[in-house]
């Protein structure tokens, strides 16, 4: 029996070389992953990230001078830490997949970085803005090309306190997204000094009711509501503002920078803030070009808010594996060493802790059912009054 | 605190209450005739809330522009569809798992609960997003100092009690009501006087799973505002509502849907900066009481003993 087998394998083994030189002039197959939330309340978001991931892949394939055949391998982090732990080692784990693009939730990608560190695995994050997720360690496998949390609440607890707000109520969902949220936004409006924090709420991500938390917030009577969380509860919580008749500025987060934003909400979405880092995608170097490219796939999505960032992710992958080769280790060491390399969302450089550096935030406020930005808006130039509003 | 804040939490509270009320009253009617747990009850009230909003889109495509009449179409298409749905349940996965252990029909209720919503997620056009709910009632409200009553509010209140006090006197005053009840007690003897069982507990489900898309259609009138994931959340308050008031007594779960819409509001009143642990509160509570008294607050009438 082990006879036979051990001949079997020999044979076999004979064949695979044989087969393998026979198409040595075929281009070698390389996996690359992508992982983001495709199933539950902030999908929209992932799948435009995955579509836009795919998208890197599909140009890449069809470049006559690539030098290898790419296939993009997705899984489903379903925004939940405990399941992106599993899809996160199931990658990892798998030996052929080089390096992939990772998370849109910044729960889902703080909770996975030491699994990457451990399976020493590269990958980019595409979306979750949460500092800690490249800061809390210096894993040299973490890198990541959107901007961090810290930045974009710095401008907003700026323009906060820039339109003669005194008084702001704290939402926040309890996860580390939310809880982030909550302290860069605190930190940064105690330290301009002219607005005060009058309360601050924790909701749990699955909340439908907030009825209870608002009518608290009512008797605050606050002049802005901060949220610190996701679209769908973003929704929501909006909602049940103008169902209990407060008038308060909705002031939210990039969590809600998002076309379900808009969708669900309809004419109550006017007015509301949000803010991301970057510029909007039509305004970034490489945005009608990704915007063509996009649409000319037709998806059934479109990209939302992160989509070029998962795509430059996914690109910048690409680039590395061209340049060094299918080698974990060796594209490490290429990632480790990236200075204003160019891209569709402008230049990156990582810092020590592979982290990008997005110094541009841009101010959104919603008007007529779309994301303006804020100085091109009619509510800087006084046309329109956010409630409130000197 | 004052008496206008005070009387808004109560609103806030009855409304909730009121909506797990519906849902718990479904799993003691389950409950009652077969003695069964069916975990999909709250993914059937998505699904309602789901049918009632795609005919809203149909009516309004067809030209319909009165608020009233869509809102009757809704709720009679809603309310019908899931008393069908519910049957199909009950005749092709519930009823013939009769002799199988009682956990199999609740794994399979379970798995079936999450075919349902994710079923709305995928099929319904950009299922995943939260999807606006058209305000169908009257919008007028009075402001009175914090207190903010909304008329549609009140409506929905009373609509749901009117709904309560219906069924009760169905299951009290009528002969089908007779029936249920005597399949409920004694399954073997209701046979023996004649009654068709399998119609009854047919009917039974109908019921249940119609109220679930009142209370569907309610949730997306009182938040304006619908997702896949509402009966999942739902369903496990309404679960442990229809528990803590006992299972089997449609009072009980009556009481225990408006108890734990309490507690969370109480939860979130006395933990006014810590109102993330409402719900660990709300369950807590729930757990002490399932530790007083394990057969539920108030108790079947004549219970099973071997």
């Amino acid at each position: 029996m082990i006879r036979t087998s051990k001949a079997t394998a020999i044979g076999l083994t004979a064949a695979i070389l044989v087969f393998v030189a026979a198409t040595a002039d075929a281009k070698d197959k390389v996996k690359v992953g992508f992982i983001g939330p495709l199933t539950g309340g902030v999908s929209v978001n992932g799948i435009g990230g995955r579509n836009s991931a795919d998208l890197a892949v599909k140009l890449r394939n069809a470049d006559a001078k690539a030098k290898y055949e790419y296939e993009l391998v997705v899984l489903d982090d379903e925004c939940k830490p405990n399941v992106a732990v599993q899809v996160a080692t199931k990658m990892a784990a798998d030996k052929d997949i080089i390096a992939a693009a990772t998370h849109y939730c910044s729960a889902t990608a703080i909770a996975t970085v030491d699994t990457y560190h451990k399976f020493g695995f590269p990958v980019i994050i595409w979306g979750a803005v949460l500092p800690d997720i490249t800061y809390r360690n210096k894993y040299a496998e973490i890198h990541r090309v959107n901007g961090t949390m810290i930045n974009q609440n710095d401008a907003n607890a700026e323009l906060v306190s820039k339109l003669g707000y005194k008084t702001v109520a704290v939402i926040h969902d309890t996860t580390d997204y939310g809880k982030g949220h909550n302290e860069y936004f605190s930190k940064a409006l105690a330290k301009i000094g002219k607005a005060k924090i009058v309360g601050t709420f924790g909701v749990t991500a699955e909340q439908q009711d907030f009825t209870a938390e608002l009518t608290q917030i009512k008797a605050l009577n606050p002049e802005v509501i901060y949220f610190g969380g996701l679209t769908p509860i973003g929704v929501r919580i909006r909602l049940q503002m103008d169902k209990l008749g407060i008038k308060a500025v909705f002031d939210g987060t990039s969590g809600i920078v998002s076309d379900a934003y808009i969708q669900g909400l309809g004419p109550l979405a006017e007015g509301s803030l949000a803010f991301r880092e970057g510029a909007p995608t039509e305004k970034l170097p490489g945005g009608k070009f990704f915007m063509e490219k996009y649409n000319a796939q037709k998806y059934d999505n479109p990209p939302e808010a992160y989509g070029a960032f998962a795509y430059a992710a996914m690109d910048m992958i690409l680039n590395t594996i061209e340049k060094v080769g299918p080698d974990r280790k060796k594209v490490i060491a290429d990632l480790g060493n990236v200075k204003d390399r160019d891209s569709i969302v402008g230049k990156i450089t990582f810092d020590d802790h592979g982290q990008n550096t997005v110094a541009v935030i841009t101010k959104y406020v919603i008007q007529d059912g779309k994301f303006v930005e804020w100085d091109d808006s009619e509510y800087a130039s006084g046309k329109r009054k956010l409630p409130g509003q000197k | 605190m004052d008496v206008g804040l005070f009387a808004q939490y109560v609103m806030n509270g009855l409304m909730l209450g009121m909506m797990y009320a519906l849902v718990a009253v479904g799993f003691t009617l389950f409950f009652g005739v077969l003695d069964i747990i069916k975990f999909s009850h709250g993914d059937v009230l998505t699904v309602g809330a789901f049918v009632a909003l795609a005919t809203f889109a149909g009516l309004h495509a067809a030209g319909f522009n009165s608020q009233l009449l869509d809102l009757v179409i809704m709720l009679a298409v809603a309310t019908l569809a899931m008393a069908a749905l519910g049957m199909l349940i009950a005749r092709y996965l519930v009823m013939p798992l009769r002799s199988a252990p009682a956990l199999n029909t609740l794994l399979i209720t379970l798995m079936l609960g999450t075919v349902l919503r994710e079923a709305v997620r995928l099929f319904y056009p950009q299922g995943a997003n939260p999807k606006p709910f058209p305000a169908l009632l009257p919008q007028n409200s009075i402001d009175l100092g914090s207190l903010n009553l909304r008329l549609d509010n009140a409506l929905m209140l009373a609509a749901g009690a009117a709904v309560i006090v219906g069924l009760q006197y169905l299951l009290n005053r009528t002969k089908l009501g007779l029936a249920i009840r005597a399949v409920a007690q004694d399954e073997e003897t209701a046979r023996t006087m004649g009654v068709n069982f399998t119609a009854i507990v047919l009917v039974t489900f109908a019921i249940g799973s119609g109220l679930a898309a009142f209370a569907g259609v309610m949730n997306g009138l009182y938040y304006n505002e619908i997702n896949f994931g509402i009966g999942l959340y739902l369903g496990v308050i309404g679960f442990s509502a229809a528990i803590i008031g006992g299972l089997g007594s449609i009072y009980g779960a009556i009481l225990g849907g408006f108890l734990f819409a309490g507690l969370q509001t109480v939860g979130t009143v006395l933990l006014p900066f810590a109102s993330a642990y409402k719900d660990v509160f709300a369950f807590a509570v729930v757990i002490a009481i399932m530790a007083w008294r394990p057969t539920g607050l108030i108790q079947e009438k004549i219970s099973e003993r071997v």
